[in-house]
């Protein structure tokens, strides 16, 4: 965090001056260490082990926090008597299908699903696992996730063998102090005093967060890791209250803003899922698929109505089903790395790449740039000549003569971008944070917003437009924005407006409870609304942090409606009364008849404590006063989650797709439903390869941004950091006999690349299984162009296209190599090495 | 200040001395005469630090059609005047010699780049984008209606605006473009 977030790790310096305990767990000792109290190397691929154990120490010294359990969570739930756990299966759970590599999740359900349920929810619990592995799936149900009933059986005395409680005990049994020190390489006296430290920093009187970033979801089980936490967290009682939750802290300026308002194949904007052509015919069959009816989201007809007739307006009409027909449809995986295949293969014709660099800064470069030498065209936006623009006139493989300049078809459009100085508009920060930058002055030359280019090309779309069926929904799209100076910019405020939506009578609305299913509210991301609530650009505010409260609520807009604490309900006890003086946050207030505090209440406002819903009550009516978790079915944080994800209901451990290491807790090695393109431009490393004996992990640096074209052309971060290094301990290095400062040459199955050697005893040996295992680490912000004043090899291009079956995140976190002395060979001399380590 | 000559007052030898170098004692009279960039400006905006997503308040002064200073928004709650090395950097993100400000073309098979007219660009990708579409057009697969092409894709970065998402997830959409992908996946 100190390393990569700087300026957000003053608040945990602060917090520990003030007394909170700092543990930092990472394969690499980093400035965050530094200032940690405790630092805990793990074996990187290892954290669900460290995560299960400490769950297992929770709950086999009943150290819950059991009032909160057993109110906000379903660990009372009854599952479904066809579950089989991984203790059952050796690893795996029950469903799974060896075929076709994915789980039908139908025996994960909570006991009395019924069986001729309504036939949506049925079809979804059938087909929800492998529907996901086709299509990125929890987003499949949208923010809800999916669905589950919104009453099941329970026993609260929390004894019943088949109830959550007891799955879980027996589930993470098996993740001990001694598996943690076998497979994460961490003493038990080590995880003995953070097992202490976050349990008795956990109830009534105080709280425990947890912060995470890639190093947890650059995995092949990315999205477990997070459920562990979140499982984690649910037992001690941190979710929802100040002090607690589980943080994620995203890498970019508008990471955050960028999977809200997506620009991901699976969702549209609010995390509604795009619709899938088998099973979403019309906007009915859509909605009955797309998650549960109860809670929140059981108004996602009113979200889903809003956004298409934000975007089809008055053509979009309740009898023409709002034009949800205009939408184009998915039949599976259309993401990134797919797309990526369909370049090679040549599917995939055009591409345009915005302030982004794949040809260094995606998993297998070498991939990635054989895609974008099979292009009919290319457009490239961005400050400066990125190598994915120039891969055709300087990229690695015409060294290797595995390609010639005069032989690449591809035609390549460079566009040079404005800076977010140049421009005005908003990011959504880590923390959901909108916050709108006024524009400082206008861009020069040919420089122009993201906003411009897209608005212009769809003008000029819309201009060539036929009478062909095809074209209707180019036709009727709205796309009239203002614009504004000598360059036609299109108005940012008008955008944001049309995101944060208005009303019948054309004014803003103030927050998504307004929006109404019947076409009469127009709504471009139902989570945004309010952004403009009051005809007022909310995202601008900049009310001084020392004239507020911590919570800042007038310094920019979060969504949702602008609440700074997610399920804040959960900070007081199901009564309604502040869990503890020291940790009162929101509380029910008696006499006024509502919820008060110094945050937004992310509860209906004047929901008592002792509502209970009344039978066949529907969405946020069907969710009771002590149901904190409003977008859940059933309101309550899932310990188990019985439907919605791909890989198993509970998190379980499996190695990383390329490990020198046995899964010693499972038969199963590695994650049963990942997802890897075996072919020429994709091979990988054998598991437990001697030939690959090292754990390879990669990490950014203070001094550099992701692919480097925003630092390598910066005189001062060049400076700083000029030069690609590889990170290992002195062990290591007198095995190789290499010193410090010397070339070594790192190899997998995609390639080798050079960097010079950085010994250190920030990386140490780890005893894992009985045995040493080293870990290296590559920083991967180098590559040959992109007007860098400091140049290097490009670390992504050694990477695996290893996913996770949820999400499709590659596994960039862990992984094995080779690494010998010297710089790497040349041209034809590095195939051939290549040829060795791959078929030698 | 202390009397003396002017080798006195070196602030090298009132350092020597004994005196603070973080005080007075570094004071001579060309810094007394020099004033902070800022206070020139002829404009300053309030703006978002565009690196990682702790989102630092910056302030982004303009002096004569430049950016002359970025600075740390000591309003901020999030980041209280406070920036890290590329924030602190980011005149130089707007400034470098190395940004493009001219658009490039490079022909299929080309060996270089060679200028193009921004109009005439954007009309070219317009009409490329229409070409492929139809080209590649599936209005069924299985059976089933998909309207949708599967020859255009994107990748964006997480720099991306909300506004500029949101436009582009429109148009790619009511263009039937599926694959439209952002850094928030990698
Ligand atoms: S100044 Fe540093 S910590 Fe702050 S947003 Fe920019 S990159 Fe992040």
């Amino acid at each position: 965090m100190a390393e990569c977030h700087p300026v957000g790790f003053q608040w945990v310096v602060e917090a520990r001056a003030r007394g909170a305990k700092v543990f930092h767990v990472d394969p690499r000792y980093t400035r965050t260490s530094a200032l940690a109290d405790r630092y805990t190397q793990i074996r990187a691929g290892s954290d669900i082990v460290l995560l299960g154990a400490l769950i297992n120490h929770v709950l086999s010294n009943e150290l819950d926090f059991r009032e909160y359990v057993l109110a906000y969570t379903n660990a009372s739930t009854i599952v479904s008597e066809d579950y089989r756990d991984t203790e059952d299966l050796d690893g795996l759970f029950s469903g799974f299908d060896h075929e076709t590599r994915s789980y039908d999740p139908a025996s994960w359900s909570y006991e009395g699903a019924p069986e001729e349920a309504a036939a949506g929810e049925r079809a979804e619990q059938v087909e929800g696992g492998r529907a996901h592995a086709r299509t990125a799936g929890p987003d499949q149900y949208g923010a809800g996730g999916a669905a589950a009933l919104p009453r099941p059986a329970a026993d609260p005395t929390l004894r019943h063998p088949r109830c959550v409680y007891q799955i879980l005990k027996r589930h993470f049994a098996r993740y001990t102090a001694e598996t943690v020190e076998e497979l994460c390489g961490v003493s038990r006296e080590d995880f003995a005093e953070l097992a202490e430290a976050i349990t008795a920093n956990s109830g009534r009187e105080r709280t425990t967060t947890w912060v995470y970033s890639v190093g947890w979801t650059q995995h092949t089980v990315g999205v477990q890791y997070i459920r562990t936490a979140s499982i984690l967290q649910l037992l001690l009682g941190n979710i929802g209250r100040p002090g607690g939750g589980i943080l994620a802290l995203r890498g970019h300026a508008s990471i955050q803003g960028s999977t809200d308002i997506p620009t991901l194949f699976n969702i549209l904007p609010g995390y509604l899922p795009m619709p899938h052509a088998h099973r979403n015919e019309t906007l009915d069959d859509y909605l009955a698929r797309a998650g549960g009816d109860t809670g929140f989201w059981g108004r996602k007809r009113a979200y889903m109505v809003s956004l298409l007739k934000a975007w089809w307006g008055d053509a979009a009409t309740e009898e023409n089903g709002f034009r949800f027909d205009h939408l184009p449809r998915l039949t599976g995986d259309h993401g990134h790395y797919n797309t990526v295949m369909g370049q090679i293969d040549g599917t995939v014709k055009g591409y345009f790449v915005v302030g982004e660099n794949p040809a260094v800064g995606s998993s297998g470069g070498r991939a990635q740039r054989f895609g974008l030498a099979n292009l009919d065209w290319l457009v490239v936006r961005d400050l400066a000549l990125v190598e994915t623009a120039t891969f055709w006139k300087d990229g690695p493989e015409l060294e290797t003569g595995e390609m010639r300049t005069e032989e690449i078809g591809t035609e390549v459009f460079f566009l040079p971008a404005a800076s977010h100085v140049e421009k005005e508009g908003t990011f959504t920060n880590t923390q959901r944070l909108l916050q709108w930058r006024e524009k400082a002055l206008d861009p020069p030359g040919d420089c122009r917003s993201d906003l411009w280019f897209y608005y212009h090309l769809g003008r000029l779309i819309r201009e060539r437009v036929t009478s062909e069926e095809r074209d209707l929904p180019l036709r009727e799209l709205t796309w009239d924005y203002p614009e504004e100076g000598e360059h036609r910019e299109p108005s940012a405020s008008a955008v944001l407006r049309e995101i944060g939506g208005v009303g019948a009578d054309g004014q803003a609305l103030s927050a998504y409870t307004e929006l109404e299913p019947d076409g009469s509210t127009r709504c471009g991301c139902w989570i945004y609304c309010g952004v403009y609530a009051d005809e007022v650009n909310q995202a601008a505010r900049r009310r001084p942090g020392r004239e507020q409260n911590p919570e800042a609520l007038e310094w920019g807009w979060a969504w949702p409606a602008n609440r700074r604490i997610l399920y804040n309900r959960a900070s007081a006890d199901p009564e309604g009364r502040p869990w503890s003086e020291r940790k009162a946050y929101m509380y029910w207030d008696e006499e006024r008849g509502e919820w008060a505090g110094p945050d937004v209440p992310d509860f209906e406002k004047n929901k008592r404590p002792d509502y209970r819903p009344p039978e066949n009550a529907a969405a946020e009516d069907a969710l009771s006063g002590i149901d904190p978790f409003i977008m859940q079915t059933d309101g309550k944080g899932w310990l188990f989650a019985p439907a919605g994800l791909s890989d198993g209901p509970l998190p379980a451990h499996y190695e990383p797709f390329e490990s020198p290491v046995r899964n010693s807790l499972y038969g199963q090695q590695c994650n049963p439903g990942l997802r890897t393109y075996p072919r020429p431009e994709s091979p990988y490393n054998p598991e437990r390869s001697p030939r690959f004996p090292y754990v390879l992990t990669t990490y950014r640096l203070t001094e550099h941004h992701t692919a480097g074209a925003m630092s390598r052309p910066l005189a001062y971060l060049a400076e700083l950091q000029p030069e690609l290094f590889c990170e290992m301990s002195p062990t290591l290095a007198a095995d190789l006999g290499l010193a410090n400062g010397d070339w070594a040459t790192i190899v997998t199955s995609r390639t080798a690349i050079e960097a010079r050697v950085l010994v250190t005893e920030r990386v140490r040996p780890l005893r894992i299984q009985g045995r040493v295992v080293h870990q290296i680490g590559l920083p991967y912000h180098w590559g040959w162009g992109s007007g860098g004043l400091v140049t290097g090899d490009v670390t992504n291009d050694l990477l695996p296209i290893a996913l996770d079956p949820n999400v499709y995140i590659q596994e960039s976190k862990a992984t094995t190599c080779d690494v010998r002395p010297g710089r790497r060979p040349r041209g034809g001399d590095l195939l051939a090495m290549m040829e060795e380590y791959r078929h030698g | 200040m202390a009397g003396g000559g002017w080798f006195a007052r070196w602030p090298v030898i009132r350092q020597l001395r004994g005196q603070d170098g973080r005080g007075d004692a570094a004071r001579s009279a060309r810094t007394d005469a020099l004033r902070p960039r800022v206070e020139e400006a002829d404009s300053v905006a309030r703006s978002v630090c565009p690196y990682c997503a702790v989102g630092c308040g910056q302030l982004v002064y303009v002096k004569d059609g430049k950016v002359s200073q970025i600075e740390g928004d000591p309003d901020s709650p999030i980041s209280r005047g406070r920036l890290c090395p590329k924030g602190s950097a980011s005149k130089q993100l707007v400034t470098h010699a190395g940004r493009q400000t001219a658009v490039l073309y490079r022909r299929p098979y080309g060996t270089e780049w060679e200028p193009l007219d921004l109009d005439t660009a954007m009309d070219m990708i317009a009409d490329r984008v229409l070409r492929t579409r139809r080209d590649t057009w599936q209005q069924e697969h299985e059976g089933r209606v998909v309207r949708r092409t599967l020859g255009i894709a994107s990748l964006g970065g997480a720099t991306l605006d909300n506004e500029e998402n949101y436009l582009m997830k429109k148009l790619y959409t009511a263009l039937g473009a599926i694959q439209v992908e952002n850094q928030a996946r990698i």
